[in-house]
């Protein structure tokens, strides 16, 4: 039982250390605000993380996060601002062209029995490319419903902000966990992640769950991405590269097995809230340059790693 | 090079046919939208020309292509190498920047990527992570040590050495196209004139029956990704001199999905076993040669990820049948 | 005991038919289960046991024959399609998903739900229940592969007869569990055989059979050899089905050799393993043939691999000419001029991509460094050579070993052995599944070797085969050596009355 959550348990205590250092060193950390901050600058990054949580744990990996994250950006911003079309209408469609692309990913991954990471790199090259297609400028987002959306929040005691995008992620979370772990969906999931051969002897349908991990990646990667254009009113082709290594890292150190089979979608939260106290820590010291958040993350991706090799290896020398 | 050429099974067309076929086509398809395309004029003894342009351009990423073929025939991945591009070329510009003397520059950046290499053999061989899992963590947290070396900032030095090897000629081909024909011709004598090109070939093929063979399978993987870090190592040395600085945040990046896709486009599977060097490279100018033709026609060079997306679902989707048929033979015949 | 001839026939196979290319897997085997019967399937490895359950089970499609479950005609399509017309098949590597909880594996895709959520409660209700009818009272929200394989197997039995099995077809379960795990599973099937579920069941321990099956049938070769009441089937003869000679047969023509003498080249003090084999004495002379013999399972290929490296052994110590030394792998022992023909051939000898030339020079190359490579003409000098010496049935050297038929495998596989001059040659069922005249081939080189002055040690089901060329034959069981044979005790009858022994 403790082996089991031995991983997210690590996680947590990995956080709250991190945390008590943090609050140790500036009292601050205490405040509402600081939080409140932590959620609403790690709202696109937790949700895009949630589906890539559900890629992983089936065994898979997706590549083309980032890039769908910027193409939604961009799509918006070209769609509201050159084309008039109302955001709300805007947003159904961003929405049905990431799941679209991802069943698409997933059809290929499933039916031609590709890697998946080459299947969702020319995802992560096609889906930039349209960016460039529809614009290279950077186009920012008058529209305003935007106003009006990133207005709401909730003010918590103590005057910080819990910002709609806030309350958006931690909505997907709660969707994600429910998903993962009440549905025969979720079961699947898993099923896959600790052998396809047997999921498919036992009867899993697995062309099926597999289009449907892709797909749910890829909208999840297309809401990220209508969270992130309220967080930066703007869209840009050459936005959130990277994110996808962030939120691969997000999901590992929140205690997901990259091989596949084992994880939670909460240990994911409490990865991406990691990172984003680890980015607030060094902007708070001030003198700590930006790279050693990368060192940082690389740092704890190893530890996870190497652990989880450990874990595997002592529970196969157990039986 | 009679041994590259040698095909795995009978088969109607030669090996490298089809992507040499390719390259010409682009080339073609390059001409018909930009009639200088061959057009080669010589001066201060150094070739210029379009052609000699996807030479220059294609050359950071056919040297990396020589390392990840190697890594791919034993059925790996490396995932880190445009970070250990940026670590290489951070190294060099800083000791260069600080003065000291080019060979030491150079040594110690080629000492850094092999320790990059050493790490994620290790990673692989001895904890037995899955490659792309292990070279992800460096991939990561690379750029972090590229940048804490350049502490943050984009260092420029001034050094006509080092800077001749991204924009000096040599024979009067660029600098950089003559190392990557020298490290092809080092990567292609190391395998195929040692057994270990048939190491490789054999661990990528069926590990297992390598190592009861007496095959050291641990020592040629740590080397191999050693090697590609290497590779690494010089294309980043090339990159950082070729515009006089180092840029730990750009230098190198996605480079290695370049790299991973030229070695498929050069028809080496990524499950290992048979490959080809002189392909990987063939594989790598046809990307450059097609990011080219983009630019002569035209359009903003960021097309050039469309079609590069095409490329890979195409060759994917032609290989994975033709793959799969060939392995059905293989398994009824065995 | 009831006679079961009064039982209704559940599954009834007559003229199972399957080949593949190069060799007939099934010939015409009929095999009849009744219900509520134990039906014991034996026969050593390459019997035809595997190919019966995976064409039964829809893995294969079967050449010829009919399969009847209940009078109906029956096709299962796949494992799932087998499963859902009523028979259901229990591996002894679990497949399940050790990483569910007990109850998501009991009911995946069945699970009980409401407004599209699974009602976990009421699933691991159920689960518990349905598992308290087989005396296992465990957590089923702990993962599964937090059990022991002997509660895994049980769910995969309660699983599969939950799912509506008529049939369950138990391959080889008891093969990793302790004798008091073994006797709580043989409490199981009595319970299900009490309740008309007919049980086939796969092992090669003796023991087991005699202790809880109805009947026996044994296949050899693609063919089968006999079908039995367990009442009229004395141990000796069902080994003698299994291993292929009538006892009344005149004991066979060895090939009398002076007992080879002088000191060993190998010997082992003590060897072993935990869990692979009990610590063993074994010595092997320069030109002596020891042979290992025993039923699968009996620990022969452990053995070999333990020697050779494969497998570190953690007690007791190896001598080379007398003195200590140290074999931690492969390589260490290839390095003592060991070599191995390992029994799979496909996963763990030939590499099957490359070359016949390139698998020929393979062990030679490595032994001689990366760094020194063996000029091109020599290799081809090497491979011609040994492809004429062994006969090796090839165009050319260059065509993928993959492509050669089971017996010219083999020889390559030799050959990449015979090329490194090896003192000390492990032969694993060197003749398995190949044809009749290669087989005799390869003994016949066997004897050649042996001459030359190589030490052999040769693992063989075919006893025949073994005491013919053996000086010395070790018979084993349940992994351990438990009997040395030599000089005249060498004969088929012997090491098949030590088998049978108990």
């Amino acid at each position: 039982m403790i082996r089991r959550h031995l991983p997210v348990l690590i996680t947590l205590a990995v956080f709250i250390v991190g945390y008590l250092i943090c609050l140790a060193q500036f009292p601050s950390f205490a405040s509402t605000r600081v939080i409140g901050n932590l959620l609403t600058d790690n709202a696109f990054l937790g949700i895009v993380a949630v589906g890539m949580t559900f890629v992983i744990l089936s065994g898979g990996i997706d590549l083309s996060v980032g890039s769908v994250i910027a193409f939604t950006g961009v799509f918006l911003a070209v769609a509201i601002e050159r084309y008039g079309i109302n955001p709300y209408l805007a947003f159904v469609l961003v929405l049905g062209i990431g799941a679209l692309f991802g069943a698409g990913m997933g059809l290929l991954i499933h039916a031609f029995q590709i890697p998946a990471f080459i299947v969702t790199l020319a995802g992560m090259f096609l889906a930039r490319g349209l960016c460039f297609v529809l614009t290279t400028d950077s186009i920012p987002i008058n529209a305003p419903a935007y106003g009006q959306i990133t207005e709401i929040a909730f003010v918590m005691p103590g005057g910080g902000r819990l910002t709609f995008i806030a309350i958006v992620m931690l909505v997907t979370f709660a969707a994600g966990i429910v998903l993962a772990h009440f549905t025969r969906f979720g079961a699947n999931v898993y099923a896959l992640g600790g052998n396809r051969t047997s999921a498919e002897l036992m009867g899993v349908p697995v062309g099926r769950t597999t289009i449907g991990i892709y797909m749910l990646s890829s909208l999840l990667a297309a809401l990220a991405g209508i969270v992130f254009s309220f967080y930066t009113s703007a869209g840009y082709s050459l936005a959130a590269t990277g994110v996808e290594l962030d939120t691969i890292a997000a999901v590992v150190i929140g205690g997901t097995l990259l091989t596949g089979g084992y994880g939670t979608i909460i240990g994911t939260l409490v990865g991406v809230l990691i990172q984003g106290l680890i980015q607030t820590y060094i902007t708070f010291e001030g003198t700590l340059s930006s790279w050693w958040t990368k060192i940082a993350i690389g740092a704890l991706l190893f530890a996870f790693i190497v652990l989880q090799r450990g874990l595997s290896a002592a529970s196969l020398r157990s039986r | 090079m009679s041994s590259v050429i040698q095909a795995s099974a009978p088969r109607t067309l030669p090996k490298g046919l089809p992507q040499v076929a390719a390259l010409l086509i682009v080339f073609l398809v390059n001409w018909l939208v930009f009639r200088d395309f061959f057009a080669l004029r010589l001066q201060d003894g150094r070739l210029f020309g379009s052609l000699i342009d996807v030479l220059n351009r294609g050359a950071p990423v056919a040297i990396l292509a020589l390392g990840m073929t190697l890594v791919i025939a034993t059925r790996g991945i490396d995932l880190s190498v445009g970070a250990v591009m940026a670590i290489a070329g951070a190294t060099a510009a800083a000791l260069t920047a600080e003065g000291y003397p080019l060979p030491v520059a150079l040594a110690a950046a080629a000492g850094v990527g092999l320790a990059c290499g050493l790490w994620n053999g290790i990673l692989v061989a001895v904890l037995e992570i899955q490659p792309f899992v292990a070279t992800l963590i460096l991939m990561v947290a690379g750029r972090g040590f590229a940048q804490l070396i350049t502490e943050g900032q984009i260092i420029t030095f001034v050094s006509d050495g080092f800077a001749a090897i991204g924009s000096g000629s040599f024979l009067m081909l660029p600098m950089a196209v003559m190392i990557a024909l020298v490290m092809l011709l080092i990567t292609h004598l190391v395998v195929r004139y040692t057994a270990l090109g048939l190491f490789i070939e054999a661990i990528g093929a069926n590990v297992r029956s390598s190592a009861y063979a007496g095959v050291g399978t641990k020592a040629v993987t740590i080397a191999v990704y050693m090697w590609c870090s290497l590779c690494a190592a010089i294309a980043g040395l090339i990159v950082t001199a070729d515009i006089r600085g180092a840029d730990a945040n750009n230098a190198g990046l996605w480079l290695e999905l370049d790299a991973i896709l030229a070695v498929v486009v050069g028809g080496t599977s990524l499950f290992g076993g048979r490959f080809s060097l002189v392909l990987a490279v063939i594989g790598a100018l046809i990307i450059q040669a097609m990011n080219t033709g983009i630019l002569l026609s035209g359009y903003p060079p960021e097309y050039n990820l469309i079609v590069k997306a095409i490329v890979v679902l195409a060759v994917l989707l032609a290989q994975s049948p033709v793959l799969t048929a060939v392995r059905a033979v293989l398994r009824r015949k065995a | 005991m009831q006679p079961t001839r009064e039982r209704p026939e559940l599954l009834e196979i007559r003229g199972l038919t399957k080949g593949f290319p190069g060799v007939l897997a099934l010939d015409h085997v009929d095999f009849t289960l009744h219900a509520g019967e134990i039906h014991g399937l034996l026969g050593e490895n390459g019997a035809g046991k595997s190919t019966l359950i995976k064409v039964l089970t829809g893995v294969f499609r079967r050449d010829a024959g009919t399969v009847r479950l209940d009078g109906q005609e029956i096709t299962a399509r796949d494992p799932a399609d087998a499963l859902s017309l009523g028979i259901g098949t229990v591996y002894q590597e679990v497949n399940l998903l050790p990483n569910l909880s007990v109850a998501e594996n009991l009911f995946i895709g069945r699970q009980p739900h409401r407004f599209g959520l699974v009602r976990t409660g009421e699933m691991r209700r159920r689960a518990a229940e349905l598992l308290s009818g087989y005396g296992l009272a465990i957590d089923v929200a702990n993962p599964l592969g937090s059990f022991s394989v002997a509660v895994q197997q049980i769910i995969a039995i309660a699983r599969a007869v939950d799912l509506s099995a008529k049939v369950l077809i138990l391959d080889e379960p008891t093969a990793s569990l302790d004798a008091q795990e073994v006797e709580s599973l043989f409490e199981i099937l009595k319970g299900l055989k009490a309740r008309g579920i007919g049980i086939v069941f796969v092992t090669h321990f003796l023991d087991q059979v005699y202790a809880v099956c109805d009947r026996i049938t044994v296949l050899r070769n693609g063919r089968l050899v006999g079908s039995k009441p367990i009442a009229e089937l004395p141990r000796i003869e069902l080994v003698s089905m299994m291993l292929g000679r009538e006892l009344a047969d005149e004991a066979l023509h060895r090939n009398q050799r002076p007992a080879v003498t002088g000191e060993p080249l190998v010997a082992f003090k003590n060897y072993g393993r935990r869990r692979l084999i009990e610590p063993f004495d074994l010595a092997v002379r320069p030109g002596e043939v020891v042979g290992l013999a025993g039923l699968l399972g009996s620990g022969r290929t452990e053995t070999a691999k333990l020697i050779f490296g494969v497998e570190r052994a953690d007690s007791g110590q190896a001598f080379v000419d007398g003195k200590p030394v140290r074999i931690a792998t492969p390589r260490d022992a290839a390095r003592l001029r060991f070599g191995f023909t390992p029994e799979d051939r496909k996963t763990e000898g030939i590499v099957a991509e490359l070359s016949i030339r390139e698998n020929i020079v393979l062990a030679l190359q490595a032994q001689r460094g990366w760094l020194h490579q063996i000029p091109r003409g020599k290799q081809e000098e090497i491979a011609n050579r040994f492809i004429k010496l062994l006969d090796i049935r090839t165009p050319d050297a260059e065509k993928p070993i993959g492509l050669l038929s089971g017996g010219n495998q083999q020889k390559a596989l030799l050959a990449r052995w015979l090329a490194t001059e090896p003192r000390f040659l492990i032969l694993d069922e060197p003749t398995r599944g190949i044809d009749v005249g290669a087989h005799a081939e390869i003994i016949r080189l066997i004897e050649r070797l042996c001459e030359d002055g190589l030490a052999l040690l040769v693992i063989s089901s075919e006893l025949e085969e073994i005491a013919s060329y053996s000086d010395r034959v070790v018979v084993l069981r349940d992994r351990r050596h438990v009997r040395e044979l030599s000089g005249a005790e060498v004969s088929a009858d012997t090491i098949m009355t030590t088998i049978a022994s108990h």
